[in-house]
């Protein structure tokens, strides 16, 4: 950590004039003092840039910026061969360093990023994890299946994979009737709106742990899939009990196959990138968990965005529908969009997105 | 830059980095040390919690503006107001939480607040642009390095005082938390988890100022004669030989900034070094002009591509 420089706090646009060029002896130094000007209008610009975007920089200044990162650059590298003067190749290392991360640095802005990220990206980005959706599908799929077994066997399991709250009726046991109440509906729509932020933060928060998880070689993800599933197969098991269960899987349809799908393509993301640094191929590890972790954070942004909608679903017309066949229509057109734009929708990449 | 690795490798050197661009320049870097790495987090952790505790204050505030617009009766509240709040407030907690540190990264300085504070910076490792879904990845990945665990630490401890039991998965999670801490300090380029996926680094940002020009002033300038005594400094060509640049550097950094007590040991083992007599009064003037004579020397060698990197080469 360096102290920081207090005469630069103070002591800002005052510059004082340069010494005349003939006067300095060195030849370094009439090198320095010709293009120092150059030098010192740069600075003065990525002072601005840093400061606040491109917008409070004149237009000649922008179009000059390359023109002068190009000469700081060359005269660092003509410096550096004819000059040992270590102030000014210092002065020079940090300027051609800072023009660099603003000729070069991030070329959009989250706003910018965002509708290109709505308009092609996120579908993209989609698609380019098709293998790791598969499999997350097939994961999940089995964990249903373990977990109806599971319960099915030894009612006992019922216990373990769902910790009885006190006063849910959700038990094996249970009479038709309580299992029905459940899905009902609430009273009205009054503290709906609180549920849906609640289910959100809950959600989106247990879909970016499956994504964080992947970096132990995707293991952990798939086994957080597997734990949600077996939950969700043993609470099949459990209606199918009292012939409930296409009341339920309509119950569930409704928000279910937007948040299911959002849990399936974070965990797919998740074993993208341990899937990445397991089996890295030609990249170098870091490289090809680096490559991976770029497109599994698209993936995440609109895993949170499935999310928010997901919650929504759940507070409002889960609760406020009742009738199974309508709960069928709102889940199945849901999956129809998802599907559609997931699979179907496929701009063409504008010039300039970054992939 | 041999002159670097013969002298060892020490704290500075081994966070040093060099970055090619697609000039074909090689810009030295160094890697931000993890102190100010914790240092920076922990001052935008605060930034954020101070935030939110001060809105939650103002809607309470306003919540008891409400309960005192229905008699101080509160089933007269309308239900649809606090909710509104509290919706409210959940959202604006997860904005705040991922947008801080989004927003401010892939801003122009490429740092949060507490990074700016102790001057560092994020950066694509390599050659490579930052991206937002660089961005995005490091900034997902924190929650689980640091703050899952940590949260649900917490959560274990203080159902362990009230005597639920907790099992082995304390001593899982402390282990997790602890693994994802530590694990900058198992890599040479310090990187965390996060910037593993994201490909990126954290660097120390550059704010050198240009320092005056030396060849203008004093002895330098009037090649060799002192101000003070009107005497010419002339140094031959053996004397000139005996130091390289890392020395003529040294000597350079002591000019623009070291008091005058300390030229006058340097100014003794410079005297003592190529056999001159020291006097005692125009330290400074000799040592610019030796300065500015050499400097001279080594340079011109330097257009005829002869480098003299220190004293012993």
């Amino acid at each position: 950590m360096k102290a920081p420089i207090i005469s630069s706090w103070f002591g800002r646009g005052q510059v004082e004039a340069p010494p005349d060029i003939e006067s300095a002896t060195l030849r370094s130094d009439r090198f320095r003092l010709e293009r120092e000007g150059d030098w010192k209008r740069l600075e003065a610009i990525l002072v601005r840039m840093e400061k606040g975007g491109l917008r409070r920089i004149a237009d000649d200044d922008l179009i000059a910026l390359p023109a002068l990162y190009r000469t700081a650059a060359s005269s660092l590298s003509v410096a550096r061969e004819t000059s040992l003067d270590a102030a000014t190749l210092a002065y020079l290392e940090g300027l051609v360093q800072r023009a660099w991360f603003q000729v070069y640095g991030p070329r959009q802005s989250f706003l910018r990023w965002l509708r290109s990220f709505i308009f092609g990206g996120w579908s993209r980005a989609v698609r380019e994890l098709w293998l790791d959706i598969c499999i997350a599908l097939f994961v999940m799929v089995a964990g249903t299946v373990v977990g109806w077994l599971l319960v099915a066997q030894d009612e006992a399991w019922y216990y373990r994979l769902y910790p009885g709250r006190i006063g849910d009726p959700r038990q094996p046991g249970a009479s038709r009737e309580e299992l029905l109440q459940v899905i009902g509906h609430d009273e009205g729509a009054a503290g709906l709106a609180g549920f849906a932020a609640q289910l959100f933060s809950n959600n989106s928060g247990v879909c970016i742990l499956a994504f964080a998880l992947g970096f132990a070689f995707g293991i952990p993800s798939l086994m957080l899939l597997v734990h949600n599933t077996a939950m969700l197969g043993a609470l099949l098991w459990l209606y199918d009990g009292q012939g409930l269960i296409v009341d339920l899987a309509g119950w569930l349809s409704v928000h279910g196959t937007t948040e299911l799908f959002g849990i399936l393509l974070s965990g797919a993301a998740g074993l993208h990138i341990g899937r990445a640094m397991a089996f890295p191929g030609k990249l170098p590890v870091l490289g090809s968990a680096a490559a991976a972790g770029r497109r599994s954070a698209v993936v995440m942004v609109g895993v949170v965005i499935m999310m928010i909608v997901a919650a929504l679903l759940e507070a409002f017309p889960r609760q406020l529908v009742t009738d199974t066949g309508s709960r069928f229509v709102i889940g199945g057109s849901m999956l129809v969009f998802w599907l559609a734009y997931f699979i179907l929708y496929r701009p063409a990449p504008r010039a300039g997105d970054a992939a | 830059m041999s002159a670097r690795g013969k002298a060892g490798t020490t704290r500075e050197d081994k966070r040093a980095r060099t970055l090619v661009t697609p000039e074909g320049l090689t810009l030295p870097i160094t890697l931000a040390p993890r102190a100010s790495r914790a240092g920076a987090l922990i001052i935008d952790v605060m930034i954020i919690v101070f935030g939110l505790v001060v809105f939650r204050l103002l809607m309470s505030w306003i919540a008891q503006g409400l309960l005192a617009g229905t008699m101080l009766d509160p089933d007269e509240l309308s239900g649809g107001a606090l909710e509104f709040l509290n919706i409210v407030y959940v959202l604006i907690v997860f904005a705040t939480w991922y947008g801080y540190f989004l927003v401010q990264e892939l801003g122009p300085r490429g740092a949060t607040l507490g990074k700016r504070m102790v001057g560092i910076r994020i950066a694509a490792r390599g050659q490579s642009r930052l991206t937002p879904e660089a961005v995005i990845a490091r900034n997902l990945l924190r929650d689980i390095e640091i703050f899952y665990p940590l949260i649900t630490l917490l959560i274990l401890t203080v159902a362990a005082q009230t005597g639920e039991p907790v099992g082995a998965l304390g001593w899982v999670l402390a282990g997790w938390f602890l693994l994802f801490l530590l694990f900058p300090f198992f890599n040479r380029d310090a990187l965390r988890a996060g910037d593993v996926v994201a490909g990126t680094w954290v660097v120390e940002r550059p704010r050198t100022k240009l320092a005056s020009v030396l060849s203008v002033q004093g002895a330098v300038a009037a090649e060799g004669a002192s101000e003070v005594t009107g005497a010419r400094y002339q140094f031959g060509d053996a004397e000139l030989s005996i130091y390289g640049e890392r020395e003529l550097q040294t000597l350079e950094r002591m000019l623009r900034d070291a008091p005058d007590e300390a030229l006058h040991a340097v100014h003794a083992t410079i005297c003592r070094k190529i056999g001159w007599d020291p006097g005692a009064g125009d330290e400074r003037a000799f040592l610019e002009a030796f300065y500015g004579q050499l400097r001279a020397k080594l340079e011109a060698d330097l257009r005829f591509g002869k480098r003299k990197a220190d004293k012993f080469s």
